[in-house]
């Protein structure tokens, strides 16, 4: 099956935006206990955070979908595939298979600590980074058949490294649950004209842009 | 758990939150549907629900903006930690306490006369939890993912922020677990407040870009 993100949005046709006050978390009580649904169940340890991406972004009807019924749908998915949950027990709303075992279950206790602990994706480097500040670059042009964090609108384009952030764990591996396989990780930065063409170079208004691109997903230009 | 009830299939009969009484026949789908897996999840064993509410109320009251405003008053008010921010902003952070899920590798960005940073992730919604806490709708929709990186004098526009003529805008895509704050440039007629003080300018959309710090004369928002 051909592997399609739905989330893939930079430089796409969007409506006008619909600012928010800073107070306003949720729009209904049932986004708040699936926020804390996901963020439970992803402590299990069942999944990491870029299968989880993975799950959300291929949602058929991800368009549609409000922010917090895609991460149901997602979450659901996710057990479903797994043997967590299965689909008799999301139909009729019961338990009827035995639970399997997770890693972990967060207990109300270990929230904060877990929380402030995060999930650190930095890894100890045992290779020299391929490139240096300054140097200029090409991001990978092909499409690839699985999860990544290259977005279409900077594929093929020419950039500069600017930062180099040490080695980081590679959500393309390990969304597709191939492990970590750190790589080096890198800001790269891009001109307007060479992201939008030369159409859209506006002298008076300058913009670069920026994405954190691994190691493999780079060529020397 | 009300796994004895008689209409077992029924989602609006069988979900632990019996206290309401018997009638949701006004509970719209997806609440029965969430709170039905919630139920199951907790009889699975897989989640606690103390945990569950622990975690909402966390992102409710504790974790939110105004810890990321503290920061900005600090480096306002701190030469030594503004340059602590540039150098290791992950344990500049750290230090003020706000640290751990979605912000474990930290980027602080600087705005100047010279530049306006702006914060967006085009691929989901990543966004610094443990400074900003959760996400704005508009932040996680389609509309600022698609357009801030293309146009983002017009979306500023949207936000009622006007930038100079020729000011340079640096969009930052987050797209790896690095995660990006906006230090804002520090107001005109600010000198003198204490942190407290300044830290009450700092707006959440403006440590993403899509704002500017209010200055001590205009009103707070809501």
């Amino acid at each position: 099956m051909i592997y399609c993100s739905h989330a893939d949005l930079g430089g796409k046709p969007a409506a006008a935006i619909v600012p928010e006050p800073e107070g306003e978390l949720f729009h209904a009580s049932w986004e708040r206990r699936v926020l804390a649904l996901t963020l439970a169940m992803g402590a299990t340890g069942s999944w990491n955070i870029d299968a989880s991406r993975a799950a959300r972004e291929t949602l058929p009807d991800y368009a549609e979908l409000s922010y917090y019924a895609i991460w149901l749908n997602a979450l659901e998915k996710l057990m479903l595939e797994r043997g967590l949950v299965q689909a008799d027990e999301l139909a009729l709303c019961r338990m009827i298979h035995p639970a399997l075992p997770v890693a972990r279950v967060l207990k109300a206790d270990a929230v904060a600590p877990a929380l402030a602990r995060g999930s650190p994706t930095v890894r100890v480097a045992h290779s020299a980074a391929r490139f240096e500040i300054g140097q200029a670059v090409r991001t990978r042009a092909a499409s690839v058949g699985h999860h990544s964090r290259l977005p279409n609108y900077v594929r093929g384009k020419n950039g500069v490294i600017e930062r180099i952030h040490g080695c980081h764990v590679f959500a393309e591996s390990q969304a597709q649950g191939f492990g970590e396989q750190p790589q080096w990780l890198y800001t790269v930065v891009f001109d307007r004209s060479e992201v939008w063409g030369a159409g859209e170079c506006n002298e008076s208004n300058p913009l670069t842009l920026s994405i954190d691109a691994w190691e493999s997903t780079l060529e020397p230009a | 758990m009300n796994t004895t009830d008689q209409s077992e299939g029924d989602p609006a009969v069988n979900h632990p939150h019996h206290h309401h009484d018997g009638d949701h026949s006004e509970l719209d789908p997806m609440t029965l549907r969430v709170r039905a897996l919630e139920t199951l999840l907790i009889e699975k064993g897989y989640v606690d629900p103390a945990a569950l509410d622990m975690l909402i109320e966390t992102y409710e009251t504790r974790i939110g903006p105004r810890n990321g405003a503290r920061v900005v008053a600090r480096a306002w008010s701190d030469p030594a930690y503004m340059q602590w921010l540039r150098d290791d902003a992950s344990a500049a952070i750290a230090a003020l306490g706000f640290s751990g899920r979605q912000g474990e590798h930290m980027v602080a960005v600087f705005n100047s006369p010279a530049c306006h940073n702006l914060v967006v992730c085009t691929l989901c919604s990543c966004y610094p939890w443990p400074v900003l806490g959760l996400p704005p709708t508009w932040y996680k929709s389609a509309p600022y993912r698609a357009r801030v990186v293309r146009d983002p004098r017009g979306v500023l526009a949207e936000f009622g922020v006007q930038l100079p003529e020729r000011m340079p805008i640096r969009v930052w895509d987050s797209t790896a677990e690095l995660r990006y704050l906006v230090i804002p440039q520090r107001p005109a007629g600010s000198d003198g407040l204490d942190e407290t003080a300044l830290a009450a300018l700092v707006t959440r959309d403006s440590m993403i870009g899509t704002g500017l710090a209010l200055t001590p004369a205009q009103p707070v928002p809501p």
